[in-house]
């Protein structure tokens, strides 16, 4: 290959999928009417902010090279059972989050903990995980949604609501600039997004996770606790999923037993679409944020476009396989070693 | 000389603006063992990838019994009858799958219809097996096999292909003297069936062993060609390094304090007790064979596995650590063989791989100090002469002696008490080695130092003391002065334990 053409591979590789999301937002200005709104982008980061949240958890399981595929139940299980504190408990939204964190970080300790000392491997591990996830959040309710004014199934009627700081949480807007701009969820999604930046780029623990999911063998026998950093990364997945769970429960306002099956393959996609960006060629914060946020893109424009709605996720499945390319055919044309 | 059997014209190859096949011109002939010496980075490698059909030639052609050859796959090369036993002993074997299915894999991946009779593939793996004295349980799972029947594995399935050429590529770096000796038995055999081999090794013994005929490559051509007997070996290493190398000049120090102190030391069960002292400013080499115990001492030391009985001391408190990490916080660092499974972060960069063990040092309140990093990569490359174009390069784009200088590199970085390294010239070329050696002996008297090797030549090079370790104890000291190889060699052979097959 000559140097020329081996340079522009590398231009290609490290800057062709951003370039693509200019082209995307250049082509919906100028198409779909209204696009180009401050509004619009609003709209845009907080049709992803959930899934972004997700798919950040998921990155940090794939920095130690294992996989959760768990994320999606643990959102709908904090969804559930948030809703269940509040409504049937008639406890404070306090509670309801703070109990949500605890089950998503007893997950992901579980989770860790079936990989690493029962030595299941991860997909299965967290796969089975999903399915008594999903399970067990219905044994409660016989299966039915909560809301307020729902019967039991000892016969009482659940008389508890959603406050209104709860709801805040999912719903509210705070000025920027414009008033009732910027969602509440926005905030959260990028606060998160630049602490698992930080933490994985900037610090030593980052480092080391990094180094487990390349070589965990290497990494052991320089000296870090593999098994320890590998619990903690299933950890913050589970702790980010009921993050977004609880931001799933705000806005809808009641324990809806048939959302969030979108949860888990969106933000898988997110954070595999994330491998292309910058020609990271490794799973990262930053290409995760800007994955989950072309998928929004894309959606709105489409949406705005009037594409039928059935189209969406062979959409989605077409950019993540152009995203895989990118990642895996490109990068390792370019950085191919003599070994 | 015979009609040549593989004849390779012009052979260009580059990676990107990295040239590493300059023009390539070589014939094997059938019937004679051509062993092909170079330095790491040589382009050793690549020519035989080029060969067995994993990379495709920028230039050139290459004929095998007059007819165009240019594999398109590793399969293609096969049928071709090129087989090449290559290095990493895992690329050659599944080790999921039993010894039946892997010595009968290429004929699978062949499509030899749909279904498999179990029965008729044992029967026929077990000629295959017997062909290369392989005496194994063919229905065994290769992964339960000690590494070097999984290597003669991967050697009979070659085998199976009836080569015309068989490239080996450092086959006998994971195996005992024992084992050795019926690969080159084997070799001897094909030889006189008038296969033309390849043997690609960086080991004196084996070349004198095996060589009709001595190849020298440097910067991607063939720098010397060696034929008849006696076969000029000097002249062959002075082609593949374009100098002369000196004999190294051992002067022994006079050892400090006792840094490591092991009293009554059982590796395992029913092995004979024995002491070890590594004293500050000595440097110990442990020979043995594969077996011997080396790799089961290195683990106790480092609080990878606990002894059957005896107790440590460092610096004269009791030490015994249960992990790594205890042993790194106690100054006891371990430098592992196998660098790629075992050391290399591939998906690092240099500076990263050299700071992987000492992030709490280059950090500050959990957040890591780049320049800090970047300044200690900058000392160790200048330091152990690393050849690259920055502290930035990936850690694969080095040849292997530079990737080895980086892993000894990683452990040279910070002051140690102990500093224990597990065969540290393994895949290594002899200028390589010549620099980490002298990097090793140049910073010895800061503390006390274990080399673990299997070639006697290498403890040679490295020690100021030479222990030989047989059955899991040690068996003869020696001062690396006016020594008695013939003793050494003795001990080494002697006291072998019997191969340590189990039967199946």
């Amino acid at each position: 290959m000559n140097p020329d053409k081996r340079s522009a591979v590398e231009l290609m590789i490290r800057y062709g999928f951003l370039v693509l999301m200019a082209g995307l937002i250049v082509f919906f200005g100028s198409t779909a009417e209204g696009f180009l709104t401050p509004f619009s982008a609003v709209f845009i980061l907080q049709s992803v902010a959930i899934t972004g949240i997700l798919a950040l958890g998921v990155t940090a399981t794939l920095v130690v090279g294992g996989f959760d595929l768990s994320i999606g139940a643990v959102a709908t299980s904090a969804l559930m059972l948030s809703s269940y504190v509040m409504v049937v408990w008639e406890l404070s939204a306090f509670w309801a989050v703070l109990l949500c964190l605890l089950m998503g970080a007893a997950v992901g300790l579980v989770n860790g903990l079936l990989i690493v000392k029962m030595k299941v491997p991860d997909l299965l591990a967290t796969l089975g995980m999903m399915f008594l996830l999903v399970g067990a959040q219905r044994i409660p309710t016989e299966g039915r949604s909560i809301s307020t004014g729902m019967s039991l199934p000892d016969g009482s009627t659940a008389n508890g609501t959603f406050s209104e700081g709860f709801l805040m949480l999912g719903r509210h807007r705070l000025d920027l600039i414009l008033p009732d701009l910027l969602p509440l969820s926005v905030v959260f999604l990028i606060a998160i997004a630049v602490a698992v930046w930080v933490f994985l780029e900037l610090t030593r623990h980052g480092r080391l996770m990094y180094a487990i999911g390349s070589n965990a063998q290497a990494a052991a026998l320089a000296g870090a606790n593999v098994n320890r950093y590998k619990v903690v990364a299933y950890m913050i997945s589970g702790v980010l999923a009921s993050v977004g769970g609880i931001l799933l429960a705000a806005r809808l306002g009641r324990g809806d037993v048939a959302s969030g099956n979108n949860l888990l393959l969106d933000a898988v996609a997110a954070a595999l679409i994330g491998f292309a960006v910058l020609g990271a060629s490794k799973p990262n914060a930053f290409g995760t944020a800007i994955g989950a946020l072309f998928v929004g893109i894309l959606l709105q424009g489409l949406t705005m476009l009037n594409a039928p709605y059935y189209t969406q996720d062979f959409i989605k499945g077409a950019v993540l396989v152009v995203a895989l390319v990118f990642t895996f055919a490109l990068s390792a044309r370019g950085s191919r070693g003599r070994g | 000389m015979t009609e040549a059997t593989i004849k390779l014209v012009g052979l260009r190859k580059a990676f990107g603006k990295n040239q590493v096949l300059r023009g390539v011109d070589l014939d094997l002939a059938p019937g004679q063992v051509t062993v092909l010496m170079g330095a790491n980075g040589a382009g050793k490698s690549t020519l035989v990838k080029v060969l067995c059909g994993v990379h495709a030639a920028d230039a050139g052609t290459v004929t095998l019994a007059g007819v165009a050859f240019a594999p398109a796959s590793p399969s293609a090369a096969l049928r071709a009858g090129v087989v090449t036993v290559h290095q990493n002993i895992n690329d050659g074997v599944v080790p999921d799958l039993d010894v039946a299915s892997n010595l009968l894999l290429d004929h699978l991946a062949d499509g030899a219809g749909a279904f498999l009779n179990d029965r008729k593939m044992r029967a026929r793996a077990r000629e295959i097996a017997a062909a290369v004295g392989l005496e194994v349980d063919v229905a065994r799972p290769v992964a339960g096999l000690a590494l070097a029947d999984r290597q003669l594995v991967s050697i009979a399935r070659a085998m199976a292909q009836e080569p015309q050429l068989l490239i080996l590529d450092e086959p006998t770096s994971s195996l005992s003297a024992t084992e050795a000796e019926r690969l080159f038995a084997l070799i001897e055999r094909l030889r006189a069936q008038g296969v033309a081999i390849l043997y690609i090794s960086h080991r004196m013994s084996d070349i004198r062993r095996l060589a009709d005929r001595i190849v020298s490559m440097r910067d991607g051509a063939i720098s010397g060609r060696f034929e008849g007997q006696p076969l000029d070996y000097s002249g062959a290493v002075r082609a593949m390094l374009g100098h002369e190398i000196t004999e190294v000049d051992i002067t022994i120090p006079t050892p400090g304090a006792p840094v490591l102190e092991a009293r009554g030391l059982v590796l395992r069960p029913g092995a004979r007790p024995f002491d070890l002292t590594a004293p500050q400013n000595e440097v110990i080499a442990i020979t043995g064979l594969v077996g011997s115990g080396k790799t089961a001492l290195a683990e106790v030391l480092f609080g990878l596995a606990q002894p059957t009985a005896g107790s440590l001391r460092l610096d004269d408190a009791p030490y015994t650590p249960r992990t790594a990490t205890e042993a790194v916080a106690a100054g006891v660092f371990l430098c592992p063989k196998d660098r790629l499974i075992n050391a290399v972060v591939a998906d690092f960069d240099i500076t990263r791989n050299l700071t992987l063990p000492f992030l709490r040092r280059h950090s500050r309140a959990h957040f890591l100090r780049r320049a800090s990093e970047n300044a200690t990569a900058t000392r160790m490359v200048g330091e152990m002469g690393v050849v690259c174009q920055s502290p930035a390069d990936g850690i694969l784009t080095l040849s292997g002696g530079n990737q080895q200088k980086v892993m000894v590199a990683r452990w040279m970085a910070e002051a140690s008490r102990l500093l224990i390294l597990d065969e540290p010239f393994q895949g290594v070329d002899i200028q390589a080695r010549r620099d980490i050696c002298a990097k090793i002996r140049a910073t010895a008297q800061t503390r006390a130092t274990i080399v673990f090797v299997a070639e006697l030549d290498e403890a040679l090079e490295v020690a100021d003391r030479i222990l030989v370790l047989s059955e899991h104890s040690i068996v003869g000291a020696h001062r690396n002065e006016n020594i008695d190889v013939a003793a050494i060699m003795a001990e080494v052979v002697d006291a072998a334990p019997e191969t340590t097959r189990e039967l199946a």
